[in-house]
């Protein structure tokens, strides 16, 4: 592997008691795409947090380019869940991406043509240029997935965090946004990290897959992972891996929680 | 009797610039501030902190200290308990809620044992910034400039922090650090204002601006810069109309700002039925 732009080594991270993996080790090349994938709870989103330095590991460590991670790193781009801003719908799309340049600095904003050369540019890169003149909230949630895109990879980021990025888009809208976001780790050698509840719509995507359930966790690549056994070792209960037309199912995963299995779909 | 009348105009003027300069601080403090209010969905809470400005105003003429530090001892600790409670809309609505009336009853008790004039208790409810003196009115500059410049320093942060949380939360942005220093300032300019406009009038001038320019922009360059010039002229030509006027102040600011708002209301509406035509 050449070197790698994230490292994570014995990491271990409790969250209120409860510990959501342990010994967690990942080494994350440039361009890589890892789909991040277990059940609700398991620390998936975590994982994200604790990258973005947000949670601090009881133990172990994540290095960021060969340094220590912090809080705040704009190597670091961030794609949210689709949902309506709670705030303010009513904002432009070119100042959302702008934001995404240096909406952490202080100081007033300036109309600056530096920087609308790259949000136009971080717009073009996800296929959105078009709505940079209107409202963010006024576009639908496959478009918002587009600005987000581009709001994420606006700051050339070396590592793309994706929480969630598809649920709540429709089969289509799920294709072309995660396209998008494999378009852009294969042209800028962007390393990405994508937690996902379903694995499906980025299968063919995937360099390697990260499960988490149960404070254990396994890596590799999906026909290694996404198989019976492993997901049975994993679980500790019987778990079915079913393959039907290029599509997984895991039958018999339970949450943490211990609703009744989670199936996907 | 009638409403207006011009004669000694520019006597008049004369005497009311250090309120003029006031009321120009307080539009360009109210345009940019109300920007981040409507952004973070805190009207309620300008409301509920200028009746906690108006109690500790209230409390302080009582017991025969300064007006406008008891306006900002009010404000501050209602802004704070607001601002630490909570980051999210909902419980800061309750919040502010239970607040509101409290304060109110504080004040409203403060003025009944007050036993001096009572056209100062009515003006901190409803203001009125020809009664300021000198003195006073730079006080108000001093605060409302300090005001500003904090605000400008910390503006792109704020705004990210307002509109988009989640994502400035992943830049290293402190959501709680920001909304602390939020309700500071937010704060300190409603103790400023109260002395203007009165505690039940202070929304006009931190919440309607910035309402009417987000009608007619979205763009985070335009809109603050509108919301600015709609409250300087609010501010500033409501008290150019009340000097010609015996009618206190207020109700001429709040009447100019409201205009501004439904214009920019039917501009909407028009440019909406043009984008669907």
């Amino acid at each position: 592997m050449t070197n790698p732009i994230l490292q994570i080594h014995n990491a271990t991270l409790t969250i209120e008691g409860r510990q959501l993996w342990s010994e967690l080790n990942l080494d994350v090349a440039p361009g890589e795409f890892i789909a991040v994938i277990g059940s609700n709870g398991s620390g998936k989103t975590s994982l994200l947090k604790a990258i973005l330095g947000q949670l601090k590991l009881d133990s172990g460590e994540i290095k960021l380019d060969g340094e220590p991670i912090g809080l705040g790193n704009s190597n670091i781009g961030y794609i949210p869940q689709q949902r309506a801003l709670e705030e303010a719908s009513d904002v432009l799309v070119s100042d959302l991406v702008r934001f995404g340049l240096a909406g952490h600095k202080l100081g007033f904003f300036l109309p600056s043509i530096k920087a609308k050369k790259k949000v136009i540019e971080a717009l073009r890169c996800a296929d959105a240029e078009d709505f940079a003149s209107r409202s963010f909230g006024k576009l639908s949630g496959g478009e918002q997935q587009r600005v987000r895109i581009a709001q994420a990879i606006v700051s050339e980021p070396k590592l793309l965090l994706c929480d969630e990025p598809l649920s709540a888009l429709d089969m289509q809208q799920q294709q072309i946004v995660s396209t998008l976001i494999k378009r852009e780790a294969k042209e800028h050698e962007t390393a990405v990290l994508f937690v996902t509840h379903d694995v499906n719509p980025v299968l063919d995507m995937v360099d390697r897959v990260l499960y988490l359930a149960n404070g254990r966790f396994s890596i590799g690549s999906p026909d290694e992972v996404l198989t019976s056994e492993m997901l049975t070792k994993l679980y500790g209960t019987p778990v079915d891996v079913l393959r039907n037309q290029g599509r997984i199912v895991v039958v018999g995963a339970t949450d943490h929680d211990h609703h009744p299995g989670e199936v996907w779909h | 009797m009638p409403i207006f009348d011009f004669t000694d105009y520019a006597l008049l003027l004369q005497l009311v610039l250090p309120s003029l300069l006031v009321a120009l601080v307080l539009g360009v403090l109210g345009g940019l501030l109300s920007t981040v209010v409507i952004h973070r969905d805190s009207s309620f809470a300008v409301h509920g902190i200028s009746e906690l400005s108006f109690a500790g105003a209230a409390v302080f003429l009582l017991i025969g200290l300064d007006v406008v530090l008891g306006a900002t001892v009010g404000s501050m600790l209602a802004a704070l308990i607001i601002g630490i409670s909570s980051t999210r809309s909902r419980s800061r609505n309750s919040m502010t809620a239970v607040l509101m009336p409290f304060g109110l009853g504080i004040g409203i008790l403060a003025l009944s044992l007050y036993p001096g004039r009572a056209s100062s208790k009515f003006s901190l409810l409803t203001g009125s910034i020809v009664s300021i003196g000198d003195t006073k009115a730079i006080t108000l500059l001093v605060i409302s400039i300090l005001i500003l410049i904090a605000l400008l320093f910390t503006w792109r942060r704020m705004l990210f922090a307002s509109v988009d949380p989640q994502v400035a939360q992943a830049r290293g942005v402190s959501l709680r650090i920001q909304s602390v220093i939020f309700m500071i300032l937010l704060g300190l300019a409603i103790a400023v204002c109260i002395q203007v406009v009165g505690a039940l009038l202070v929304l006009s001038l931190l919440v309607t601006p910035a309402a009417a320019a987000m009608r007619v922009t979205s763009s985070q360059f335009v809109g603050p810069l509108l919301a600015v010039l709609f409250a300087v002229t609010a501010a500033v030509g409501g008290m150019l109309l009340s000097l010609g006027s015996f009618l206190p102040v207020s109700p001429f600011i709040t009447t100019v700002s409201f205009a501004i708002y439904i214009i920019c209301f039917i501009i909407q509406k028009i440019n909406q039925r043009n984008v669907n035509a």
